[in-house]
């Protein structure tokens, strides 16, 4: 056991401790819930927070990235109602709007009623009284993960949506979060059931003001045969906020799950994948979009298992950094005794703009399977000079070529998403971080 | 128009331009041909400002303007447009989407408002269709997936749409059929005017057939050696360069 009890906590494990004790009697659950929470708070109480000496945080070092624990978000008042209002993202987009504001669901600027054919939904507090524990699995990712357990320990908000078998929903959901108000931390859990055969598009958008806001999400999907998932991600979390955000993905045999995400926001954000394949024949594709300028840092950790014949998985991380900005990239393709013909390919590209900026990528494969195809790589580099000279030699001025060539790079990547109007908003967004590089 | 004044240039402490002097007036048309390693491109690309490039000495100036003290896109605001030898592929960058910076950037710095997208379409089309540019191709990454010569001619059709003062073309020729070579040729024709100038860099009389020169000049090792009217391009094609690689080095 690596579980070494400290006497000393710092400053945020205390803050967490006493925050559950005050708490976690009166969160959402059952006996068995409350439990489970207790359970997920001793791992951080008894191990505190992940330093860079754990090989899985040795680039994202938790316990200095929050000294402070910041308090459970307050009831949402109706000034903090209307402040969400004008953050809410993804405005022109037509989907049904489940919006969250500090964690808390929020009717007034929610717009989801009915939810698509096909579709269903349970909150989260219900769902714990129907389902219990196992609502807080951590899923696919491994066990004593902080971020994970920092969820399962304060979670009390969120949906659990179900996709009835056979039916493909047309109208995407979407599920936003907004974190306005005073500093705070806020929880939320999107549970995602995809019945056999069944499709549907989530998309998940995080905004927030600027304070130094703690935010926590597990977005948990599971697809049952056959089932065709689509997740898009906007984190656009405020410059100020300590964004932790993990997916959890189980896929059954013959199913295809998509994935992109844009990194926008936060002062520092992790971003964890935990995907398994445990039916033949299925596919991935997780992709991932990324920017930061001054002194933010962005982390994507992945493990993608494959655990069944013939899958194949993609990989793609692209990242553009300005300042002193820091993207890490940790992904790893297992391939278990016995899942033959695997099919995976990782690929971690990171563009820096000023001499501060720094990448690191980590890609690894663990293989023990012999008859598979299995490939990564990583780049890191600057912007081709003869390129830009052409451009220049066009009349385009310095920035504004450096930003088409930018907007190509990730481009590449937003260019998956199908849906027209969420593409043009993620390249929007886009356009509007090359003008202020922040 | 363009008036260039003992230019010495080198990269990497190399020195390739050696003295060069050449006077273009509004309207002409001046052919610059030399043995390979003379340093034409990298006459182009000083003009273009290139930064790899280090100007020692001399001096180029644009309708007085000082070329030497403005950034490329500057340059290229100014009024200079160089079409490459070898232009670039830029994936990811569609060749509407670089047309539409480039025509609005130059608008911007000279005090006008952009062109509205409608107006730009049509322009695109217009200048496209009498080169032989198809839609798809413009929907395409700069010249990614085009062949030698349809990169040549979206270097003409830049040209067409930016209206600079002065061209240099950079053996705009090599690579072209000679459909293709025709079709250039008359891009490049129809934008002859006696405000507009051109450097015409070849090394075949085969363009000049095409674009008729006014002046010609012979470059060798860095300098302009000699020049005459378009008579002295058919005098190179028969007896070619020894003469002047000789007296360069001396
Ligand atoms: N980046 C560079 N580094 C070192 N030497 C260079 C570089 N670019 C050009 N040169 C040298 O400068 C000289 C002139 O080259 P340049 O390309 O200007 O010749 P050119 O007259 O255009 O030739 P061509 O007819 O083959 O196109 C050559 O000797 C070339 O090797
Ligand atoms: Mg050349």
């Amino acid at each position: 056991m690596n579980a070494e009890v400290r006497s000393i906590r710092t400053a945020a494990e205390s803050a967490l401790v006493e925050a559950f004790a005050a708490v976690g009697p009166s969160l959402p659950g059952g006996a068995d819930v409350t439990e489970r929470r207790a359970a997920a708070l001793r791992e951080i109480a008894e191990r505190g927070l992940p330093t860079r000496r754990v090989e899985d945080w040795k680039y994202f070092d938790l316990r200095a990235l929050m000294r402070e624990a910041r308090p459970l978000a307050a009831p949402i008042s109706d000034a903090e109602i209307e402040a969400a209002r004008a953050l809410l993202p993804l405005a022109g987009f037509d989907a049904a709007r489940i919006v969250f504001v500090n964690g808390q669901f929020c009717a007034a600027l929610s717009d989801f009623d009915p939810l698509p054919e096909g579709a269903s939904a349970t909150w989260l507090a219900d769902a714990l009284g129907d389902d219990g524990a196992a609502l807080l699995d951590r899923g696919e990712a491994p066990a004593g993960n902080a971020a994970v357990a920092l969820n399962a320990a304060f979670v009390a908000d969120g949906i659990v949506l179900r996709i009835a078998p056979g039916v493909a929903v047309a109208r995407p959901i979407h599920v936003a979060n907004v974190q306005t108000g005073a500093a705070h931390a806020a929880f939320g859990r999107v549970a995602v059931t995809a019945g056999e055969g069944a499709s549907a598009t989530i998309v998940e958008s995080h905004v927030g003001s600027p304070e130094g806001h703690q935010t926590n999400t597990h977005v948990a999907v599971t697809l049952a045969d056959r089932a065709d998932v689509t997740l898009v991600k906007l984190q656009d979390e405020g410059l100020g906020t300590l964004h932790l955000a993990t997916l959890t993905a189980t896929l059954g045999a013959g199913a295809k799950l998509s994935s992109l995400a844009l990194s926008a926001g936060s002062a520092a954000a992790r971003q964890q994948v935990y995907l398994a394949f445990r039916g033949d024949r299925s596919t991935a594709e997780i992709r991932g979009a990324g920017f930061a300028g001054a002194r933010r840092l962005l982390d994507t950790t992945l493990v993608v298992e494959h655990d069944a014949l013939g899958c194949a998985s993609r990989e793609h991380f692209k990242t553009a950094l300005d300042g002193e900005a820091r993207s890490v990239f940790q992904g790893k393709i297992v391939v278990k005794p016995g899942a033959q013909k695997t099919d995976g390919k990782m690929m971690a590209q990171a563009l820096l703009l000023s001499e501060g900026a720094e990448a690191d990528a980590k890609p690894e494969l663990e293989i023990f399977a012999d008859d598979v195809v299995c490939g990564h790589g990583a780049t890191v580099g600057a912007l081709d000079d003869e390129l830009l000279f052409y451009l220049k030699s066009r009349g385009i001025p310095q920035k504004e070529a450096e930003a088409l060539m930018v907007q190509a790079f990730v481009g590449e990547v937003i260019e998956t998403v199908e849906h027209e109007a969420l593409r043009d908003a993620l390249t929007a967004r886009s356009e509007r971080w090359l003008i202020a590089r922040d | 128009m363009l008036s260039i004044k003992n230019l010495h240039a080198s990269i990497e402490d190399k020195p390739i331009l050696r003295g060069l002097d050449l006077d273009v007036k509004p309207g002409e048309v001046h052919a610059i041909m030399g043995p390979n390693g003379s340093g034409k491109s990298t006459l182009s690309y000083v003009l273009a400002g290139k930064e790899d490039y280090e100007v020692t000495d001399g001096s180029a100036t644009l309708d007085g303007e000082d070329l030497f003290a403005m950034e490329a896109d500057e340059r290229a605001a100014a009024g200079l447009f160089l079409a490459f030898q070898y232009p670039l592929e830029i994936p990811g960058v569609a060749t509407m989407t670089f047309l539409k910076a480039a025509l609005n950037a130059q608008r911007r710095a000279r005090g006008e408002g952009d062109l509205p997208t409608p107006q730009f379409m049509k322009l695109v089309r217009e200048k496209a269709d009498g080169l032989g540019i198809s839609t798809d191709m413009l929907k395409r990454g700069l010249n990614v997936g085009f062949s030698g010569g349809e990169k040549k001619r979206n270097e003409i059709l830049q040209m067409a749409l930016l209206e600079p003062k002065l061209c240099v073309l950079d053996e705009t020729d090599s690579g072209l059929d000679i459909d293709a070579l025709k079709v250039v040729s008359e891009g490049v024709n129809a934008l002859r005017a006696k405000n507009r100038s051109f450097v015409v860099i070849t090394h075949y009389q085969r363009l000049l057939d095409h674009i008729r020169p006014d002046i010609v000049h012979v470059m060798a090792k860095g300098r302009i050696v000699r020049t005459g009217g378009p008579e002295l391009a058919h005098e190179l094609e028969a007896r070619g360069y020894a003469d002047y690689v000789g007296e360069a080095a001396a």
